[in-house]
Formats: structure tokens, C-alpha cells, sequence
């Protein structure tokens, strides 16, 4: 990041502002933790899901990731289904808990919690 | 070497901006600019310039355009005028205050109502506090050297500010009066390639630009801005010094003509300066010390300077092509008014409106300012500080 | 073509952290659009003033992976035309290597767009300026508190056009604005929502990015505030606006129209409408009229929709 977030907090003098507050990186609100604004969160139950992706497409903040994991090697909950295969986690530092993939998982495979 | 030449003050923007070969410009036309961007776009139909030229719709659009294109890391720049300037009144603020370095060439004309497509001062006088470099000239060669001079200012990485440079419709963009011009290959080493740090169009880092900014960063920003536009001074003054080496043309904040020892003097921007300086050598033949500051810099605006130059004269008349409706004056006058009496000068100053939609000023006019400056000086009496010239009535 | 799980599997260009309410259209509209981008190309994202970019360019936090300005609300499509110009320039000059390839998305909401960002919209379609104008429509002004815009559906409550004793809700129907694009004669112009497996969101916004010259995307981005819906069922309501023919899904590529979802049996609309609190004063019994009236409309366009794709 060609930018330091440090030095431009909230009591940052003016000579420390970055010119024309041009900030010269991408993606620097991932330091921002929209995932305070709520306590309730999803949860997907892994065994039940189906790996289709739409809970991840809906997402309004890009806080449900996908991973694409070598099953091979891994053990636990929706593991060894293919060699290689997606596994779909919550991002819970930015989810904002408005519950659009539970509601639209065709499995019931994810859960609000904390309601 | 020098070319000598015979060229209207729009001819010799378009031909230095030839010789600059800047990389976009996006214009829509507007009397009496118009003919800039017109010759420009002959320019580029046959191939003698690389820039991309974008006819909008709108003048909001060519600035926001020139913005865009500044932001992506290209040198632009647009023209306009009047209305025109008015309409991209807001673009105008973004450019400086995302710190974009690009040039506007305005060619000033009164602003609308009444419509009227004669020269005034209130269209740039209007934008004064936008955050633009501000440079005015008096004929056409001023105008080509300031165009000439613009994007070193504007580039410089202590400014990277938006320049306005200003000459006056129809009287300097119309008129075809001797010029001098640099050779193609000075002006391209004296302007040099622009190579911004960053840039939209960096593939090796994203930028982003124009950001949402709550009220705990917002004052530090526009206190940044001050101080680019505090730095503007030495640069404008160390681009000036380079340029005169290479033309033997000399420019400051601004020019005096007969002042150092003068008694009465005027203070003003434009076109009007060349009538003002021929009454002044006629005054000069009967032994009044008159003289004349001409302003070239009006912004960032250089208060002490002027103030020093004013120090010795007993009644100096400031005149404006643009009112304030502040039922005190034009802006000039306010401006140069702070500016003495921060320095505790005690000369009379009175504050003239003149040549407003196109009023023609002639050596007359300007010898009535200085009869009146003398009878001030002589009674100690300013009288009223808001006046009009050669209005009916 | 790109296949469904390639465009999933491509990474985010819009990172969280943004401040968009919870459960936004927006940025569901403008992520799926990035993600027709080729991971190897760069992106130039140009936003009109609104909800989107207030929220998402909070300095110091972008949430654009890509390179990103803002400059006013009304001058989106012109910036973008100075940004793109800039790119030709570099290319020519050789600046920019042959593989160091960038594309120009514009994103503004309904206000930037239909209302006051037009004109500006209208001269970079007209110049055919290699850009995807992609147009998030919730079909009011959200950003300032749901003031309605001439994209807001006929009859809908919003606070200029409140319902009241002598107000039944905006008096007007909605602008056509799709169909004003196409008849700019541009390249590619379409009409999409969230369907479905997302898959005609996708590519329509693949071809989009990728045709030559101007695109124009019209997204319906529902908006839970200004729409006031139950905020997970944000799907539900997509679906009976294409199967009620609402909001038809359509591409116009080089003046040939084409539906690309056709409902096998096209629903009444009030079954859109039922489930917005916008449009609940429709439901009283004295008001039966005013839906037969907006199911007229929505049947007039829809029969002239399809002369046109035929």
C-alpha cells in the first residue's frame, strides 16, 4: 500500500493529508470494520452447503468469500467432497448482518445468529 | 530565435498551445473564445499536434472533462468565456481542491444580464475565489507568455494548482497587433514533459480521487490548499525569471510603469493598462508624476508587494472592470485597499468601475482619473470611494 | 464466454468496509459488474455523486480496488470522457505498454443519471466514448432522503410526492430511459436486475465492458429505505418485477433488440407492489383504480417492448 493509514487519522495535522486527498491504493476501507454496525451475523453450516455461490453474489459488502481449497488436504465440516472446491466463509469484520443470503440460501444453509 | 509575427491575442493562445502540444482538451465553444479551440481543432485535423481533442456539450463538461483527464495523468486544458466560466463555476473548485494541474484560458467577457459579448472583467473576477492561479494580460504577446508560462506554474510539484490565465475579449483577442514568438523547439524544452507522481492510469497503482470528506479532515484540506496556493508566488516568479532569460521578456506580479516616483497613481488589469501607460506619458511631458501598477497576478494576490509599491504615491485610483454590488466597489479595490492599509499607508484611495460590457476607456477618460487623483491628494478629500466611469447619467 | 464459476471465483474489486446501509442494491449492482472484468485489465470507476460514492470514497478508505474518481454529480460521463481520452493519449504516445489494457465504468444512481447527470450522459453516448455507463436505478434520490427523480415508478410515496388527502403518490409515469440510450444509436445498451443465478447480469455486463465504443447498463437496485421492503427478500422483489414485466429484461445490441427473459406467464402487478411500503396506500379499496392504471402502463410498454424485439 503505497499509502500509511496511520498517519491520517481523524486528528492528522494538515501537512500530513495526502495531496488533493488523492489516496494512491486500492481497497484501504477493509480497515474499516463495518462488521461493529451489528451483532447479528450468518452462519453457514458447511455440511448443508451446496457450494452454488449465491449467498456470495448477493452479498451487499463482499463479506461472504470465497475460498478455493484443496479438499484433499483438509479435514473437518464440507471437506473432501471434490479434490479442489469452493468453501464459502463470513467475513464478520465488514458483514453488516442484513440477512440477504440466509434468506436466499436455496439449502437453509445459513443461519442469522444473535437475532 | 525570436519570430516576428502579427497575430490576435486568440491566434497567439492557439499557436502557443501548438507549440505546447498538450495531451487533451476538451472545449465547447463560446464567443469570444471560440476561436481558440477552433484554430486548435485545425491544428490537430492536419496532424500537427498528438492531442486528443474532445468537442463536449457543455462547458461544465470541459472542465469536468480537463479534471478527468488531469486526474488520469495527461496535461490538459480548456477555453471559455462569460457564461461559460460561469456555468463551470463548480468544476472549477474541484480542480483545485483535488490539486489537479491543468490550464484554463479565459478570454474575458461581461457576464449575462443583459447578455453581452463585450469585454468586462466580471466572468474570471467572479471565480476569483475558486482556488485558480489567477494571470491576467494586457495584449497578445502577454497572453502568449502566460500561456507559455502556465503549466510550469501548474505542474510545479509545490503548487499543483489550476491556472486561469486572462486576456480581454474582443480589445486583445481580436485585435491583430505585432507579436513576438519563441521557436517551437523553446517553448517544448522550456514547457518539458509532464510526469505526474501519480495518476488514474498508473498501472502499477491505483489512485483514487475525490474522496467524501467528514468535517474532522475537511478544514486541514483547504488549509493544504493555502499553502499550495501560498508557494504559487515563489513559483510563479522563479518560472517567470526562466522565461525571461529565454524571451528578454521580464514579467512579475505585476508592472510598473512610471511609479517609482509617482504622486498619483492607478491600479489596474487588463487591456486598459495601454491606454492608461499613453496618458501617462503625456503627463509625464507636463511634469505630473503619474504612474501606473498593472496587475498581472491577481491571484495568489500579492498584497505586500503592491502595498510597497504604492508606499510613496499621495492618491491612487483602483479600477475595476467587474462590480461587487457590495455598494463599495470592485474586488480589486477591496483587495489592494486591505493590502495598504495593512501596510499603515496613508495615501487617498478611491475605488473606479469602468468599461463594464465592452465601455470603451480612452486617454482622456484616464486623464480625468488623474486630475481627480491630484485634487484629492491636493484637498485631502477622497469624496465618495465607489465610483463609476464614463457612464451616462 | 465466460463461464457462471469463473466470474464468481474472480476476486472482489469492490473491498468491504464501505458505508453503504445493510442490504444496498448498489453496490450488489456494482460488485457483479466488476466481476465481468478480465483479472488482467485495470479499471478506471467514474461515480456521479450519490449514496455510492459517499460511502464507498470516505477518505481515507476507498473501497475500489481500481483507480477511482469522483468529481460531481451532474459530470460523471464527461470526466470519464477526459479519462479515456487521457488513455488513448497515453497508447498513442506509448505511455501505456499493448498489455497494460484499462476500462472505463461509470457508475451513477438514478439522479445522476436520468436527471441531472443527462446532458452530460447523452454528449459522451453521442461522441461514442469507449466506456460502460452502468446506472444503479432505485428509482428516487436516496442519497438525500428519497425525494422522488423522473425515474420513480407512477403512485410511489416519497417525500416530495407524498401521499396525502389530495396525493396519491408521484402524479407522472417513470422516463424510459433505456430506450432513450438506445435511440442514441450506441453500440450496446441493456436492461438487467439480480435473477435468477446472476448469470444475465453477468453478461450482459461482460459485453458491456467489452464492446467498443459506448454501453449503457440500466440495473434495478432495489432499496430497502426508499422502497421500504422486508430487507433479506431483496430477491423476491427482482423476480416479481421481471415476471410481472415491470423491469423486462432486455439487450440492444447494434439497434437489435432482444428480450433475454421472456415469463412464461406474466403476473399481475400488484404483486411488485404489494410488498413495498411505497406503494401501500394502492392497496386501500378506494384506490383499486390506480393499480388497474399502473398495470396499464406497465402492459402499454411491455407490448411495445415486444413490437421492437420482434
Amino acid at each position: 500500500m503505497a499509502v500509511d493509514l496511520n498517519k491520517l487519522h481523524l486528528r492528522a495535522p494538515w501537512q500530513d493529508l495526502t495531496t488533493g486527498m488523492m489516496i494512491h491504493a486500492g481497497g484501504t476501507s477493509v480497515e474499516f470494520h463495518t462488521g461493529e454496525w451489528t451483532a447479528v451475523k450468518p452462519s453457514i453450516d458447511q455440511d448443508k452447503c451446496k457450494k452454488c455461490g449465491r449467498c456470495h453474489m448477493v452479498c451487499p459488502d463482499s463479506a461472504i468469500v470465497v475460498r478455493v481449497v484443496d479438499n484433499a488436504r483438509m479435514e473437518g465440516p464440507g471437506c473432501g467432497k471434490t479434490a479442489l472446491d469452493r468453501m464459502y466463509q463470513v467475513d464478520t469484520d465488514h458483514c453488516k448482518g442484513c440477512g440477504i443470503c440466509a434468506y436466499n440460501c436455496p439449502f437453509d444453509a445459513i443461519e442469522m445468529e444473535g437475532m | 530565435m525570436a519570430k516576428r509575427e502579427r497575430l490576435s491575442g486568440n491566434e497567439a493562445v492557439a499557436i502557443a498551445l501548438k507549440q505546447i502540444n498538450p495531451d487533451v482538451f476538451p472545449a465547447f465553444p463560446i464567443t469570444p473564445s471560440t476561436e481558440i479551440p477552433q484554430y486548435f481543432a485545425s491544428f490537430v485535423a492536419n496532424g500537427l499536434v498528438d492531442t486528443e481533442f474532445i468537442p463536449v456539450e457543455s462547458e461544465h463538461s470541459s472542465m469536468s472533462a480537463a479534471i478527468g483527464a488531469s486526474a488520469a495523468g495527461a496535461r490538459a486544458l480548456t477555453a471559455t468565456s462569460s457564461a461559460g466560466l460561469a456555468y463551470m463555476w463548480e468544476p472549477l473548485y474541484l480542480a483545485a481542491s483535488n490539486r489537479l494541474p491543468l490550464v484554463l484560458a479565459v478570454v474575458n467577457r461581461a457576464l449575462s444580464g443583459p447578455i453581452n459579448i463585450n469585454c468586462d472583467h466580471s466572468d474570471s473576477m467572479g471565480a476569483r475565489d475558486s482556488g485558480f492561479i489567477q494571470l491576467y494580460a494586457e495584449n497578445n504577446q502577454e497572453a502568449y507568455d502566460n500561456m507559455v508560462q502556465a503549466f510550469r506554474i501548474s505542474e510545479h510539484k509545490d503548487v499543483q494548482l489550476p491556472v486561469m490565465i486572462c486576456q480581454d475579449g474582443f480589445i486583445t483577442s481580436h485585435a491583430v497587433e505585432n507579436i513576438t514568438l519563441l521557436e517551437d523547439k523553446e517553448v517544448k524544452d522550456f514547457v518539458g514533459e509532464y510526469e505526474p507522481e501519480n495518476y488514474l492510469l498508473n498501472p502499477a497503482c491505483p489512485t483514487a480521487v475525490g474522496p467524501y470528506s467528514v468535517t474532522d479532515y475537511y478544514m486541514e484540506a483547504k488549509r493544504a490548499q493555502a499553502e499550495a496556493m501560498k508557494n504559487a508566488k515563489d513559483v510563479i516568479l522563479e518560472v517567470a525569471k526562466e522565461f525571461g532569460d529565454l524571451s528578454g521578456r521580464n514579467y512579475g506580479f505585476f508592472e510598473s510603469y512610471h511609479l517609482e516616483d509617482a504622486e498619483y497613481a492607478v491600479v489596474m488589469i487588463g487591456s486598459a493598462a495601454g491606454t492608461t501607460k499613453d496618458t501617462i506619458d503625456q503627463l509625464r511631458k507636463q511634469g505630473v508624476k503619474a504612474g501606473l501598477l498593472k496587475l498581472r497576478v491577481f491571484r495568489p494576490f500579492p498584497a505586500e508587494e503592491i502595498a510597497e509599491a504604492l508606499k510613496n504615491v499621495k492618491a491612487v485610483a483602483i479600477m475595476d472592470r467587474a462590480d461587487s454590488f457590495s455598494n463599495q466597489g470592485g474586488p480589486l479595490g477591496a483587495e489592494v485597499m486591505s493590502a495598504m492599509y495593512r501596510k499603515h499607508l496613508q495615501a487617498e484611495a478611491i475605488n473606479i468601475v469602468y468599461g463594464l460590457g465592452g465601455r470603451d476607456v480612452t486617454v482622456e477618460d484616464m486623464g480625468e482619473v488623474f486630475a481627480e487623483l491630484a485634487r484629492i491628494a491636493k484637498t485631502g478629500e477622497a469624496g465618495d470611494t465607489y465610483r463609476f466611469m464614463g457612464v451616462r447619467g | 464466454m465466460t463461464s457462471l464459476k469463473e466470474f464468481m471465483d474472480r476476486p472482489d474489486r469492490l473491498a468491504p468496509g464501505h458505508r453503504m446501509c445493510a442490504g444496498c442494491g448498489a453496490t450488489i449492482a456494482a460488485r457483479n459488474v466488476l466481476k465481468a472484468v478480465k483479472p488482467e485489465d485495470h479499471v478506471v470507476v467514474t461515480n456521479a455523486t450519490g449514496c455510492m460514492e459517499v460511502s464507498t470514497f470516505m477518505y481515507p478508505y476507498t473501497a475500489w480496488q481500481d483507480s477511482y474518481i469522483h468529481n460531481a454529480f451532474e459530470n460523471a460521463s464527461a470526466t470519464t470522457s477526459g479519462v479515456e481520452a487521457a488513455y488513448k493519449l497515453m497508447k498513442k504516445k506509448g505511455k501505456l505498454k499493448e498489455d497494460e489494457n484499462f476500462k472505463f465504468i461509470t457508475f451513477g444512481g438514478d439522479g445522476g443519471t436520468y436527471d441531472i447527470g443527462f446532458q452530460s450522459l447523452s454528449g459522451a453516448m453521442e461522441r461514442n466514448c469507449d466506456y460502460t455507463y452502468v446506472c444503479y436505478d432505485n428509482g428516487a434520490y436516496m442519497n438525500t432522503g428519497i425525494q422522488r427523480s423522473s425515474a420513480t415508478p407512477m403512485y410511489a410515496d416519497t417525500t416530495t410526492t407524498p401521499v396525502g388527502s389530495k396525493s396519491n403518490g408521484k402524479p407522472q409515469n417513470r422516463k424510459d430511459l433505456t430506450n432513450i440510450l438506445v435511440e442514441h444509436d450506441i453500440p450496446y445498451a441493456a436492461q438487467t436486475t439480480f435473477f435468477k443465478n446472476f448469470s444475465d447480469l453477468y453478461k450482459k455486463s461482460e459485453k458491456a465492458i467489452y464492446t467498443k465504443g459506448a454501453s449503457f447498463l440500466n440495473i434495478m437496485t432495489p432499496c430497502p429505505r426508499g422502497w421500504r421492503y422486508n430487507t433479506p427478500e431483496i430477491m423476491d422483489i427482482c423476480e416479481l418485477a421481471v415476471e410481472t414485466c415491470y423491469w423486462p429484461m432486455y439487450e440492444v445490441e447494434n439497434g437489435v433488440f432482444r428480450l433475454t427473459y421472456e415469463p412464461k406467464k406474466k403476473l399481475p402487478v400488484e404483486e411488485f407492489l404489494v410488498k413495498q411500503g411505497r406503494f401501500k396506500h394502492l392497496f386501500k379499496p378506494e384506490n383499486e383504480h390506480l393499480i388497474e392504471e399502473f398495470q396499464m402502463e406497465v402492459d402499454r410498454r411491455w407490448e411495445n417492448l415486444l413490437k421492437r424485439c420482434r
